[in-house]
């Protein structure tokens, strides 16, 4: 019998209706690339990853976490100048990671979600920093200061987009 | 078949990343954008752009609505010292334009060739790339409004970066504070000249300059134009550091003159041109005044003055003829025929050098008489460095032609004569 750390009811699996999921990916796109212009501190966030953790953690299927990372990650690369996958690669990680972890633990209280958000920005940043620096040659500045306050600073943000994200998921 | 069920979600997960993996690997190898990339790249584009340009679109409305209309609160007293400044601004671009003159005809001199921003276009900016690691901009242009990859970006302040890679309707803009960014730049007092780079950390660095030269924190940084994107002379930013770096070169950190954290609007410098420099016709007796000083110093032999006087006024008048016919002054009519004849004789196409060149050395011919009648009259003897070797020779030729005594010539003013010949 396997162990889980659920709340003791049954594993609830969530979907997303094709276009609220369309709105919600293209809007986190668009504010991502949007906000950082007029308010530069935005720049420590991070919406596309957070909204793929929101739909790991709610589907609960690691292959549909790992593709819906996946395709959040490369459109992610797409916008920048960098090479198409570096965004694509820790995003297809993080996915799968959170959705199989999403099994296993209840991911429904804040603090919960909380920690699991630090987490996977941790995950994130170090397998981006992996393939930046030793796949395609960039230079990185790691900061273990700016890495705290920024996994800090999305987890909030996450238990807030969270919480949202219940508001249009619907129980399978 | 059992193995494959029970673990079908590793191998998808593998297989997922080791496709990106390979894909990343050939993307690397590759300098340009291949064609797969790029579809996923105006995909990508053209389905989030539209959205910033409509954010854009309402705010920037707003705003206008808000600024124009409803809040006009110390408009007036703005409006005052926006009137003094041009006031005071009026002043400095008579000095500048002064000076600006004067460069002008020091390279026409030089045979400088010059490169200029003919053409600039206005661009928005509509969001960024959204990563720290890309430090770059989208605007609100694309290959319809005739952006190109490479062209400049700047701001009334200073360089921004260049186009990297343009779509339908928008650019994305790479910024200078990119670590894979380089700019040809150039101190402005020590002009020592560099690589600016971006760093990791989004600070911009003058690389390349060497260890044992002393950078003035404070220093402006222009661009080189040696990098054949950014025209020479623009305005990059100024030192804020310069330190001995680990190896040969000063570690020198540059605050960029644009804020490029806080961009909206841009110019898309979308022609420039190269031409060589022109005198201003206003200002072509400086011109002459300059050249007559690097003609060669004719020593006054007594015997020979009267001729050399003579001869001067004639050849300064058939080669003001020469240059623009028709414009002889008072100061050449004196020695009328000769005047006439130079200006029917020459064609209008003879090389303006010439003339220009030649006009001063009969003033100087003239000198001794001259400078006595006319004190402002410039004639100091200096070594000839950069007059054409052509221009030398007619002047000579034509002073040896003219048969008139000096009394005739110098009795009229000759000096308006040459400061009237525009070349």
């Amino acid at each position: 019998m396997a162990i889980t750390y659920t709340s003791g009811e049954q594993v609830e699996v969530y979907r997303f209706s094709w276009p609220a999921a369309l709105a919600i990916l293209l809007g986190a796109l668009v504010l991502q690339a949007f906000l950082p212009i007029w308010l530069p501190f935005v720049r420590i966030f991070d919406l596309p990853l957070l909204i793929t953790i929101g739909f790991a953690t709610a589907r609960r299927n690691p292959l549909a976490g790992l593709l819906t990372g996946g395709f959040i990650g490369i459109l992610q690369d797409a916008l920048t100048h960098q090479p198409i996958g570096l965004y694509g690669i820790s995003l297809t990680v993080v996915g799968f990671g959170a959705s199989s972890l999403g099994i296993k633990l209840d991911v429904e209280n804040a603090g919960a979600r909380f920690l699991l958000t630090i987490f996977f920005y941790a995950v994130h940043e170090v397998v981006y920093f992996m393939i930046a620096r030793g796949l395609v040659g960039l230079r990185m500045a790691w900061s273990w200061p700016h890495e705290f306050l920024s996994g800090a600073a999305n987890a909030a943000l996450g238990v807030l987009i969270f919480m949202l994200l219940d508001r249009v998921k619907q129980r399978t | 078949m059992d193995v494959l069920g029970r673990y079908r979600n590793l191998i998808v997960l593998v297989g997922v990343l080791f496709a990106q993996l390979l894909g990343l690997a050939v993307q690397v190898r590759r300098t340009s954008d291949s064609e797969s990339t790029r579809l996923i790249r105006v995909w990508a584009v053209g389905a989030v752009t539209p959205f910033e340009k409509a954010l854009v679109w309402t705010q920037t409305s707003t705003g206008t609505l808000w600024h124009n209309y409803f809040y006009l609160r110390g408009v007036r007293a703005e409006n005052r010292s926006l009137k003094a400044q041009i006031e005071q601004m009026r002043l400095e671009q008579v000095r500048m334009s002064q000076d600006a003159d004067q460069g002008r005809r020091l390279q026409a001199l030089l045979g400088f060739k010059e490169q200029f921003i003919s053409q600039t276009m206005g661009a928005q900016v509509i969001g960024g790339s959204g990563s720290e690691l890309s430090r770059s901009i989208y605007i609100d242009k694309g290959y319809n409004d005739g952006i190109k990859t490479d062209m400049a970006v700047i701001t009334g302040d200073g360089i921004v970066g260049k186009v990297l890679r343009v779509y339908r309707s928008t650019s994305l803009v790479l910024l200078i504070d990119d670590q894979t960014s380089g700019v040809g730049a150039i101190l402005d007092k020590t002009r020592l000249q560099g690589i600016l780079r971006g760093t990791p950390s989004g600070e911009v660095v003058l690389e390349k300059v060497m260890s044992d030269e002393t950078v003035p924190v404070g220093e402006m940084v222009l661009t080189s134009g040696g990098d054949g994107i950014f025209p020479k002379g623009l305005l990059v930013g100024r030192v804020t550091k310069a330190t001995p770096g680990s190896e040969l070169f000063l570690n020198i950190r540059v605050r960029p003159a644009a804020n490029l954290s806080k961009l909206e609007e841009v110019l898309v410098v979308t022609k420039m041109d190269e031409r060589q420099a022109e005198p201003d016709q206003t200002g072509a007796s400086r011109a002459v005044d300059i050249l007559a000083q690097r003609l060669p110093g004719v020593p006054s032999r007594p015997a020979e003055n009267a001729a050399a006087g003579t001869a001067a006024p004639g050849a300064a008048a058939a080669l003001t003829g020469t240059t623009k016919a028709g414009t002889t002054t008072a100061g050449t009519t004196t020695t009328g025929a000769q005047t006439t004849s130079g200006s029917d004789s020459k064609p209008r196409s003879a090389p303006p050098q010439a003339s220009a060149a030649v006009d001063p050395l009969a003033a100087r011919k003239t000198a001794p008489a001259a400078s006595s009648a006319e004190p402002g009259s410039e004639s100091v003897p200096k070594p000839s460095s950069g007059l054409p070797p052509a221009a030398r020779t007619s002047a000579t030729d034509a002073a040896k032609v003219s048969p008139k005594p000096v009394k005739a010539v110098v009795a009229p003013k000759p000096q308006p004569a040459t400061e009237d010949s525009p070349h």
